[in-house]
C-alpha cells in the first residue's frame, strides 16, 4: 500500500499533448476515479502510472519514490484491462498464479494465495477452466483476483465494468466498493461513465484535453462544479446552462421547479418555462423545453464538441433548451405548449463567466 | 421440370466451376501419385516399355543399399537442421522487427529478398560464395587470420571447400536451405506476433515478468499455433526439396549431401531406373502424409484449446 502523487505530469505522443500538466496527490488507501470522455487522457494518464507510456516531463511518484524510470513490472502495480487481457492459454488458476511465479514465490505459498483470492471473487470453481470458458463476469473476477492476489502498492483499472451488461455492472460496482474497504489498497479507476463515478469514487478527477478540470468528491463536483464543462458531464440529465446578459447561470434539472406546486424562498430565481415536451420515466418525469437568453451559452474556449442546435418551434418562442426533472406524481400537473411560472432556490443558482466558463460565485452553503 | 430449372442451373455452374481444380489436382497430383505406385512395384525402365511384376522387390533393394540409407540419414539431418535453425532465427528476427527503429523498412525488405529472389539465381550466386578457390567467405577468414596460414583455427589450406568436403558439404547446403526459407517462416511468425494482443503482454509485463518470462510463459505458447503453421511449411518445403541440392552438389561428395528426393531423381531419371526411383520417391511419402497429419492435428487442437 502507498500514496501515489503525479507532479506536472505530461506525456507527448509526437504533437499530440495527451496528458497535459497534471498535478494528483491520491492518499494511502483512496479510492480515486479519473473521469473524462475518450480521448480526454485519463487511460494515458494511467498508463503512465504504471509505466506503459513514457512521460515526457514531470514525476510520478509511488509511496514517495519517484518511478520516472522504473519498468512496469518494478513498480508493484496491479493493472485491470478492460479487455481484462487475460493469458488464453493458461488456466484460471494459472492466470491468478501468474505474478506470484514470476517473483519466484513457493509453490505452497502460491497455493495459499491463489485460493484466497478465488474464494474472495467466488470463483474457486472455475481454477481449473480456461478464459474462454468463462462467461463476461467470470472473466472479470478473475482479472480482479489476479490483480488482487500479490498485494500490489497501487491497483490501476481501466473501465473494468464496460464490457459488462448493465445488470451486472450495478452487482460489479457493489462489490468493487467493498472490496475496496475490505483490502483498503490505494486505487485509480478509470471510467468515461459518470454514473459509475459518482457510486465509486472517494473523489473524482474530471479530465478533458490531458488536464485536470476539477477534483472533489462526487458531490462536490455534482453540486458545486467549477466550470461549464464539469457542469456539462456531471449529471444525467446535466446541469441546464442559460447564457443571460452579463453571465451564464446554471441550475440543475431536479432544482427547477414549477411555482403552482412548490414554495418559492425568498431571493429565488424566477424563470419562465415554456414547455415542450414531457417524458415519463416512471420515478420521474423529465420537462423538456425554452427559458429565454441572451444567446447560447459559450463553448468553453478548449472544448470542441459543437453545442447542440437549440430548439425553434416555427412562429414560437425562442431560448435556451432547459430541462426539468419532477417527481412523477405531478405527472400531467404542467401543461404542455404553454408557458409556466418556474423558479430554482437561493443557492442552488451557479454561475459562470460567459467567456472562460470558470464559476464566478462561491460554493453557497445550502 | 426442364432444363432451366434454376437449381439445376446452379447445380452446372458449380460443377464448372470447381472443375478445373479437381481436374488440376486428378492430373498432376493424382496421376503421377498412381504412376509412382505402379511403377515401384514393376521393373520398368526409361530403356524400354516392359514392366515386369517384382512385388517389393524395389523397396527390399532399396534397404539393403547403402546409399539409400546414407540418403534418408542426409535428409533427416538436411530437414531437421533446417527447421530448428529456420524456427530459431525466424522467432528472432520477427520479434526484432516488432521494435520501433529507423530504417525498419530498409531491413524488412533485405530481409524478405531471398525469398523474392529466383530460386535458381540465388543458388548460382552461392555457388559463388561457397567456390572453392573465389569463395568470398574464406577472403574474409584469411584477412582476419582464421584460414590459410600454418597454425591458423580454420586449417593451413587457403580455402575451405564448402561444397567439396565431405563434412562441410551439407551443412553448407542446410545454411543456404535456411536462407531460402527463413523469410516465408519470419512473415508467418510475424504474423502470428502481430495477432498477440498487446493488452497481454502489457499485462504480464505489469505482473512483474521479466522479457524471457514473457517469450517463454506467454508468447511463444500464444504463437504456438502459428509456428506449427512455419514448421509444417519448412517441413514440407525441405523435406520433398531437391533444388538447392541439385544445383550446389549434386548429391556429392560421395553421397555426403544425397537426399532422397535427389536420389529419386538420379536414380530414376538420369539412371533410367524408373522403378527403383519411385520406390525411393515413395518414401517420402509416408514421412510427409504423417508429419502433416500430426502437425495439422496438433494446430488444430492448439487453437480449439
Amino acid at each position: 500500500m502507498a500514496t501515489l502523487a503525479v507532479k506536472s505530469l505530461h506525456t507527448h505522443f509526437g504533437g499530440v499533448r495527451a496528458v497535459d500538466g497534471v498535478d494528483l496527490d491520491v492518499k494511502d488507501g483512496e479510492f480515486l476515479v479519473l473521469l473524462g470522455a475518450s480521448g480526454s487522457g485519463k487511460t494515458t494518464l494511467m498508463r503512465t502510472i504504471a509505466g506503459l507510456e513514457k512521460l515526457t516531463s514531470g514525476d510520478v511518484l509511488i509511496g514517495g519514490q519517484v518511478v520516472n524510470d522504473l519498468p512496469p513490472n518494478a513498480r508493484n502495480i496491479a493493472m485491470v484491462f478492460q479487455s481484462y487481457a487475460l493469458y488464453p492459454h493458461k488456466t484460471v488458476g494459472k492466470n491468478i498464479s501468474f505474478p506470484l511465479e514470476a517473483v519466484g514465490m513457493q509453490r505452497a505459498a502460491i497455493q495459499q494465495k491463489v485460493e484466497w483470492a478465488a474464494n474472495l471473487f467466488g470463483i474457486g470453481h472455475l481454477l481449473q477452466r480456461k478464459p474462454r470458458a468463462l462467461s463476461g463476469g467470470e472473466r472479470q473476477r478473475v482479472a480482479l483476483a489476479r490483480a488482487l492476489v500479490r498485494e500490489p502498492n497501487l491497483f490501476l483499472l481501466d473501465e473494468p465494468l464496460s464490457n459488462l451488461d448493465a445488470k451486472l455492472r450495478h452487482l460489479a460496482r457493489h462489490e468493487l466498493k467493498k472490496l475496496h474497504q475490505r483490502v483498503g489498497i490505494t486505487t485509480v479507476y478509470v471510467t468515461h461513465d459518470q454514473v459509475e463515478a459518482m457510486g465509486l469514487g472517494e473523489r473524482v478527477a474530471v479530465m478533458n484535453h490531458g488536464k485536470i478540470e476539477q477534483i472533489g468528491t462526487p458531490s462536490d463536483i455534482y453540486r458545486e462544479p467549477g466550470n461549464t464543462f464539469v457542469a456539462r458531464f456531471m449529471g444525467s440529465p446535466a446541469m441546464n446552462l442559460i447564457r443571460m446578459e452579463n453571465e451564464v447561470i446554471g441550475f440543475h434539472p431536479e432544482n427547477f421547479l414549477p411555482a403552482t406546486e412548490f414554495e418559492a424562498n425568498a431571493g429565488a430565481r424566477r424563470l419562465p418555462f415554456y414547455v415542450t415536451g414531457v417524458e415519463d420515466l416512471g420515478a420521474d418525469i423529465l420537462l423538456y423545453g425554452l427559458v429565454p437568453s441572451a444567446e447560447e451559452v459559450p463553448q468553453q474556449a478548449n472544448e470542441q464538441a459543437a453545442p447542440p442546435a437549440p430548439v425553434t418551434l416555427q412562429d414560437g418562442p425562442r431560448g435556451a433548451n432547459v430541462i426539468a426533472k419532477l417527481p412523477a406524481r405531478l405527472a400531467g400537473r404542467v401543461a404542455v405548449g404553454v408557458q409556466h411560472d418556474f423558479f430554482v432556490q437561493p443557492g442552488l443558482v451557479k454561475e459562470f463567466d460567459p467567456v472562460s466558463g470558470q464559476r464566478t460565485n462561491a460554493a453557497t452553503p445550502a | 421440370m426442364s432444363a432451366h430449372n434454376p437449381q439445376r442451373r446452379d447445380v452446372y455452374l458449380a460443377v464448372g466451376m470447381i472443375a478445373p481444380a479437381v481436374l488440376f489436382i486428378v492430373l498432376l497430383v493424382g496421376v503421377p501419385f498412381g504412376l509412382a505406385i505402379y511403377y515401384s512395384l514393376h521393373d520398368v525402365t526409361t530403356g524400354g516399355t516392359a514392366a515386369r511384376w517384382v512385388g517389393l522387390g524395389n523397396f527390399g533393394e532399396l534397404l539393403s543399399d547403402r546409399n539409400f540409407i546414407t540418403a534418408l540419414k542426409n535428409t533427416l539431418v538436411f530437414t531437421f537442421g533446417t527447421l530448428i535453425t529456420v524456427l530459431i532465427l525466424a522467432t528472432i528476427q520477427a520479434e526484432l522487427l516488432m521494435r520501433k527503429f529507423r530504417g525498419k523498412w530498409v531491413v524488412r525488405f533485405l530481409l524478405l529478398l531471398p525469398w523474392t529472389a529466383p530460386v535458381a539465381l540465388g543458388l548460382i550466386g552461392w555457388l559463388w560464395m561457397y567456390d572453392s578457390v573465389f569463395s568470398p567467405i574464406d577472403w574474409l577468414l584469411r584477412q582476419v587470420g582464421l584460414l590459410g596460414h600454418p597454425g591458423a583455427l580454420l586449417g593451413p589450406l587457403p580455402n575451405l571447400y564448402w561444397l567439396g568436403s565431405k563434412q562441410l558439404a551439407l551443412p553448407s547446403v542446410v545454411i543456404v536451405n535456411v536462407w531460402r526459407l527463413l523469410p516465408l517462416a519470419t512473415v508467418i511468425v510475424l504474423a502470428g506476433l502481430n495477432s498477440i494482443p498487446g493488452d497481454v503482454i502489457e499485462q504480464a509485463r505489469i505482473d512483474r515478468a521479466g522479457y524471457l518470462r514473457r517469450l517463454f510463459d506467454i508468447t511463444l505458447p500464444m504463437l504456438s499455433p502459428i509456428l506449427l503453421v512455419a514448421i509444417l511449411f519448412t517441413f514440407v518445403f525441405t523435406f520433398a526439396d531437391m533444388i538447392s541440392i541439385f544445383i550446389l552438389t549434386r548429391g556429392g561428395p560421395a553421397n555426403s549431401t544425397q537426399v532422397l528426393a535427389s536420389m529419386a531423381f538420379f536414380t530414376g531419371i538420369l539412371g533410367g531406373n524408373l522403378g527403383k526411383g519411385a520406390a525411393v520417391a515413395l518414401f517420402l511419402f509416408p514421412a510427409l502424409a504423417g508429419v502433416s497429419a500430426i502437425l495439422l492435428g496438433l494446430i488444430r487442437r492448439s487453437e480449439v484449446a
